[in-house]
């Protein structure tokens, strides 16, 4: 297992430096001048040459992809903001926790009304609550989650008065933004949890369980959702990895600073290496998710853990 | 109207199953009888109704789509199909249990042997989790696998280790009456002979009764002491071993000892039943043989035979021998 660990590690190096370079290129072939963007419109030609000497965009390409991997490597440094001058670590360490938050918050609110919900839709295949929620299911995936936020805002802070519209420092100011980014999540869970539960409802093996003479309760918690959850932790991962890129929306209507906020306004601003230092952590955390994952695949099924040698 | 000798007792068993539009008639008035430390040997072509049968027994039928529609099933005197499902839990795995087909897939992958074992044990005794453990453990040594495999996943064992392990699982808390259905047809040659034999000693060692399917008459007439043959859905014959083999009656029956093959003799084409067994959504009026049937009579298209009793224990429906 450890050395099936170490291994998947030492895979994140290819894949983080070709994240890097593909942001990297794409932002040298993007329109638009830095230095011109940072004088403002009155710059004369002298002045923004100057600048980019300066900022060192005169070098080419390969050379200045080159420079920016080493201070990465040997410096551990992914450069200074073109606006604000700050460190780009700084603008991104602040805007991590609350993508963080906000992505943790919104899956646990997709996981525990989510499965639920499915387990629940599989058992009563075809029953009253299962077409309900199915169709509700399909609303949640269709909505969108600006349209359902602000709604959430009309209903529980404009009206009701109960929760505060914007922010994200306090619990309760978490409940709103939660649950409007978690209902996509919820729906994806319950309609994956109900169909991978109803491909092994009908497994010979649940049968063999049964023919013991045991509880349909624990027939469908310890067995049959037992062996649905590979689809359903997939599924949990890749809407985690998604989610802390940034939820750009949610964080537009309830005014939180999260990283999707920060990479938009950077972009606009070509402000290169706060780009490419956003991109980097994120592909670091989805590597890291997706490994979590996989671990997890293998404490869940036994025939799993038997290929990680 | 129940026998108290007999430790099962089926009488005019129908068991339907709807598909689309459509009835399948998979068991049709079925009456069955079996004795204590008595095994039963099931055959029948694919399709009979054999598994439906032993599911119908064990409350097991999928419904949606399956259904009892009519009969009784006595166990030790009870009608098992008026018990509530509490009750009925109470009786699976601890009074009647199964071993099913296909080894391969009827055991949970993701749960180690040892605890599949353990689990049944659970259900059933009010024992701790440790010494249900040590239970399945003596029961795994019991089937041939060794104590220390008991942690070990159903994908790293082979097929007829599985099996042995379904055997245990079956076995474990001591039932009065095993249904196994066809336990070997997945199974090589030469692993369903161990299996078999295994069966056969635990049978009686534990002294169970069993009701063997299968359509090897071979392995009937290696470890049967009874004999039910199975045609669309309805005992066609029902015997004592011996008076089937040496004189076998119905049609049906002759057809499946006809077409065994004879390792002596060298033959171009081998023999079979004509036809094709029906549509379970549209039985033949009448005795549903008669299509296929070489010796059918004008009667047997209109009326359905009864049971008659040709010898002691040995019983046919045919017109043949009214």
């Amino acid at each position: 297992m450890i050395k099936y660990i170490l291994r998947r590690l030492l895979f994140f190096i290819p894949v983080i430096l070709g994240v890097i370079f593909i942001v990297f290129t794409l932002l040298h072939i993007t329109p638009g001048d830095p230095a011109k963007i940072i004088l403002g419109q009155g710059a004369t030609p002298e002045s923004v040459q100057a600048l980019r000497q300066e900022m060192g965009l005169n070098k080419p390409f390969l050379v200045q992809f080159f420079i920016y991997l080493r201070d990465l490597i040997i410096h551990q440094d992914i450069g200074i903001s073109y606006v604000t001058k700050m460190p780009v670590m700084v603008s991104i360490l602040g805007c991590l926790p609350y993508t963080f938050k906000l992505a943790l918050a919104s899956i646990f609110v997709g996981i525990i009304f989510g499965i639920p919900t499915g387990i629940i839709s599989a058992v009563k295949q075809y029953s009253i609550f299962d077409n309900v929620t199915m169709v509700l299911a399909l609303i949640g995936l269709s909505m969108p989650v600006f349209w359902l936020g602000l709604l959430l805002i009309i209903l529980f802070s404009v009206q009701l008065g109960w929760l505060p519209a914007s922010g994200f420092d306090s619990f309760k100011s978490m409940i709103l933004p939660s649950l409007a980014l978690g209902s996509q999540s919820v729906a994806m869970f319950a309609r994956m949890t109900r169909s991978s539960m109803l491909e092994i409802i009908r497994q010979d093996y649940i049968r063999t369980i049964r023919a013991k003479g045991q509880k349909e309760i624990v027939i469908t918690i310890m067995h049959t959702l037992r062996n649905s959850l590979i689809p359903i932790i997939t599924i949990v991962g890749v809407q985690f990895g998604t989610l802390l890129g940034g939820a750009l929306l949610t964080e537009s209507v309830f005014s939180i600073p999260g990283i999707g906020r920060l990479m938009v306004d950077s972009i606009k601003t070509r402000d290169y290496p706060v780009v490419q230092g956003g991109v980097l952590i994120i592909a670091i955390f989805v590597c890291i998710v997706n490994l979590i994952v996989d671990i997890i695949y293998g404490f869940v099924d036994p025939r799993i853990k038997s290929q990680y040698v | 109207m129940n026998d108290q000798k007999n430790l099962l007792s089926i009488k005019n068993l129908t068991i339907h199953y709807k598909t689309g539009g459509n009835i399948v008639h998979a068991v049709d008035n079925l009456d069955l009888d079996l004795g204590h430390g008595e095994t039963l040997g099931f055959v029948g072509e694919t399709g009979a109704g054999k598994t439906t049968t032993a599911l119908g027994i064990m409350g097991l039928i999928p419904n949606p789509p399956g259904k009892i529609i009519n009969g009784q099933v006595f166990f030790k005197g009870e009608d098992l199909l008026k018990k509530k499902h509490k009750e009925m839990r109470s009786i699976r795995g601890k009074e009647i249990a199964m071993i099913f087909q296909d080894p391969m897939t009827s055991l949970d992958p993701v749960m180690n042997v040892g605890d599949q074992i353990a689990e049944m044990i659970r259900i059933h005794e009010q024992i701790t989790k440790d010494k249900a453990l040590e239970k399945a453990e003596v029961m795994l040594e019991t089937v041939g696998i060794r104590k220390d495999r008991s942690k070990d996943y159903p994908h790293q064992f082979s097929g007829g280790m599985k099996q042995r392990v379904g055997i245990a699982i079956a076995l474990a808390c001591n039932p009065k009456l095993i249904i196994a259905d066809e336990p070997t047809t997945a199974l090589d040659v030469t692993i369903q002979a161990q299996v078999l034999e295994l069966m056969k000693s635990l049978k009686e060692k534990y002294d169970t009764s069993m009701i063997l399917i299968t359509h090897d008459l071979g392995i009937v007439a290696e470890i049967c002491d009874k004999v039910a043959i199975m045609y669309a859905g309805n005992v066609v014959e029902y015997s004592d071993k011996n008076s089937l083999y040496l004189n076998p009656l119905h049609p049906y029956t002759n057809g499946l000892f006809q077409s065994i093959p004879d390792i002596e003799k060298d033959v171009d084409k081998l023999n079979t039943i004509k036809g094709l067994a029906p549509d379970p959504t549209n039985l033949p009026k009448g005795c549903t043989f008669h299509p296929r049937c070489p010796k059918a009579l004008p009667v047997c298209s209109e009326k359905k035979p009864d049971n008659v009793m040709v010898e002691p224990n040995h019983y046919v429906k045919c017109f043949l021998y009214n």
